[in-house]
């Protein structure tokens, strides 16, 4: 059974790549989303060239992880609805792995697109190089954890009325230490102080994640289902 | 062994012997705090350095403790609850986070009238005080959680789930706060310096930690029997029992 | 309030499936207790039952989707909660929901339902399966734009990939028409034939040929 749990893991892959492809209007909202949060910021705190480009990568992080738990409402709901989660369930290979074959997908959708616009993002901020660097950098080792962990979150709350709220709440604590990392690399690149201890956690908390969460997850998505 | 096991395990037994418990507990609990916080209030030595403020402690610090040791229990109970499938486990799990929630509050308020009488602020952002109030945080989330899912045991499951999660993120958070803290406000990591510990401050604050967790102990019987009852209200002995 | 049973029962050790003091719970209402069955090769047992008796929560529950409030269910002798890799290898499980990609197409969803069953998915004829459905040259036709029935079908085609000893199906004669339920019918009676088990919950009448061993199962709101 190893080579179909290979296969199996690519079928379902691939079948969330589909289906997000043939419903393309709707990946375009969490750049959206992104980009007009980000926008908020100069109107609140005023245009100051160098005030933005100090508080900058903070409210490209922030303004990120708003974007992420907006969109993963939708992460498992579809399947939810039509079935396709229970089959996924029921299947002989082991849930967490497909699961994260899911979560890939999501990432894919969602965090990719928000990292390609985070360097036009970063010229409205005024940012330096440098910390448009590092910025995307960190952001290329968080999103995936923030994709991670947000999974476990939708899956405790698959079908609960104002589920989308109940998540920001769950994600707050568990987003912290990424949003520290982060955006605290942006901070030490600036001082000219060590960038690398920062990618080296966010990339420890990645493959924590990886190898813990999905199987949460599974888990999760069984509780909810066995209901 | 298992055979012991699962039967204090069980729900009808553990109600029974819970409720035998019950008032030894509170009994406990009230003395030891009562002595702690004479002992604290009146009998440890003024601080050279904190004056009588630094006497908020003897609540600060077992409120913390608690704060943390409640979590740590409901991520034990339910990763038991997951192994075995114990159900005593889910329940205590579901019950405890009020408890834990509200030792939290406690801490930081407890924290914010510290910082209030030393630096004359409601709040600062000192590693210590975060990591609480990210603590604080897990511990909403948790009982939203509970609260939003109706049915008993998805919620009871699902409770265990995130408490798992959280309790694999704590040492993570704790550590990337301190990390914030260091690279924003250099070297200190807590602007709470306790005062160096003499005996006679040190058995007060241990008293006020012992009481805490055997209030905590009898709060959680009180809270679970009643969740018992209300989760099995259909079963048999249920019906017996209330009938009494 | 217990189920009632009517029909032969068979020893514990020669079923393939078999129940043992099932209970259930939902939303604090207690469904049924007590429940226990066993079912030997070539047996088919229907649910039947008012709404909200609980019969998809047992069908559920024999899935290994849900878990019983007390008792176990046994494949092959073993329980399933213990082997449930194994269990899931050689059981199909249909619900009321379909679970197909709306908008994948026909070949698509088998493809996807082929991988996840842990069948290689170059080695079945999809189109063939899709003609031995009643859905000829709708390969490429996306889920979404099949009828209700031609949905149903394309759910039940999961059935003819791979060979399964347990079918637990749930309402399978739902949208069907009546070539639909005579197709269904057919598939049963293939399984059944080929010492196969299956657990049906149907409102409708499921006509089945005389030599099949059948029981019932008639499940009451308490």
């Amino acid at each position: 059974m190893k080579v179909s749990l290979a296969s199996a893991w690519w079928a379902v892959l691939r079948r969330d790549l589909l289906l997000s492809v043939r419903r393309l209007g709707e990946l375009g909202n969490p750049v959206v989303f992104f980009a007009a949060v980000v926008s908020l910021f100069p109107l609140a705190l005023g245009a100051d060239a160098t005030l933005l480009r100090s508080v900058g990568p903070g409210i490209v992080w922030v303004g990120a992880l708003l974007a992420t738990l907006l969109s993963l409402e939708g992460l498992f709901r579809a399947d939810f609805e039509d079935g396709s989660l229970e089959q996924l369930l029921l299947s002989p290979h082991p849930a967490s792995v497909l699961v994260s074959a899911k979560i890939l997908a999501h990432w894919l959708v969602t965090g990719v697109p928000l990292l390609l616009i985070t360097p036009l993002l970063g010229v409205l901020l005024n940012l330096s190089p440098l910390a448009q660097g590092v910025l995307f950098g960190g952001l290329l080792l968080g999103t995936p954890t923030l994709s991670l962990l947000g999974s476990v979150a939708v899956a405790l709350t698959l079908g609960l009325p104002r589920g989308g709220l109940l998540i920001s709440v769950l994600l707050l604590p568990l987003f912290a230490p990424v949003l520290v990392f982060g955006a605290g690399a942006v901070g030490s690149a600036l001082l000219e102080m060590p960038v690398l201890p920062y990618f080296y956690m966010l990339g420890a908390e990645l493959a924590l994640a990886a190898t813990v969460v999905p199987l949460a997850t599974a888990a999760a998505l069984r509780a909810s289902l066995g209901s | 062994m298992i055979a012991f096991f699962s039967r204090w395990a069980s729900l009808p037994a553990f109600y029974r012997r819970s409720g035998r418990w019950i008032p030894w507990l509170w009994a406990a609990a009230a003395g030891l705090l009562v002595v702690g916080t004479l002992g604290g209030l009146v009998l440890a030595p003024v601080d050279y350095q904190q004056g009588d403020a630094y006497r908020i402690l003897f609540v600060h610090v077992p409120s913390a403790w608690m704060a943390m040791f409640v979590y740590m229990f409901m991520a034990g109970a339910s990763a038991s609850a997951f192994i075995w499938h114990v159900k005593l486990a889910e329940i205590l799990a579901r019950v405890s986070a009020p408890l834990g929630a509200a030792f939290t509050a406690l801490a930081l308020a407890t924290g914010s009238l510290w910082g209030a009488r030393m630096w004359n602020t409601w709040w600062v952002w000192d590693a210590r005080l975060t990591s609480v109030l990210l603590l604080f945080f897990l511990y909403l989330g948790f009982m939203a959680l509970q609260a939003a899912i109706e049915d008993r045991r998805r919620a009871a499951r699902a409770g265990a789930v995130l408490a798992l999660v959280g309790v694999v993120n704590i040492p993570i958070i704790h550590y990337s706060v301190e990390w914030w803290n260091t690279l924003h406000q250099g070297a200190t990591v807590s602007k709470f310096d306790n005062p160096s510990m003499t005996w006679d401050m040190l058995w007060p604050l241990l008293t006020m930690a012992l009481g805490f967790m055997v209030y905590f102990a009898a709060a959680v019987l009180v809270r679970a029997r009643s969740e018992i009852l209300e989760r099995e209200r259909h079963r048999r002995w249920v019906i017996d029992e209330v009938a009494r | 309030m217990g189920p009632v049973m009517r029909g032969s029962m068979s020893l514990t050790d020669e079923a393939l499936l078999a129940a043992v003091d099932l209970a259930c719970v939902r939303g604090d209402r207690l469904l049924f207790e007590g429940l226990s069955f066993a079912l030997a090769p070539g047996t088919v047992l229907k649910v039947e039952g008012p709404n909200g008796a609980g019969k998809t929560s047992l069908l559920r529950i024999l899935a290994g989707l849900l878990r019983p409030e007390a008792g176990s269910v046994l494949w092959r002798g073993r329980d399933i909660a213990a082997c449930a890799g194994d269990y899931a290898a050689d059981r199909r499980y249909i619900g009321h929901q379909n679970g197909l990609g709306l908008a994948l197409t026909a070949r698509e969803n088998l493809r996807v339902a082929a991988a996840l069953q842990g069948i290689d998915g170059g080695a079945v004829s999809l189109d063939a399966v899709l003609e031995a459905v009643g859905l000829p040259q709708t390969g490429n036709i996306p889920a979404v734009r099949l009828s209700s029935g031609q949905r149903r079908r394309l759910a039940l085609a999961r059935l003819l990939m791979g060979q399964a000893g347990v079918w637990i199906l749930d309402e399978p004669l739902n949208a069907l028409d009546r070539y639909g339920q005579a197709l269904v019918s057919r598939l049963l009676t293939d399984h059944l034939m080929g010492d196969g088990v299956a657990v049906i919950s149907t409102h409708q009448a499921l006509t089945l040929p005389a030599g099949v061993r059948q029981q019932m199962l008639t499940l009451a709101v308490a």
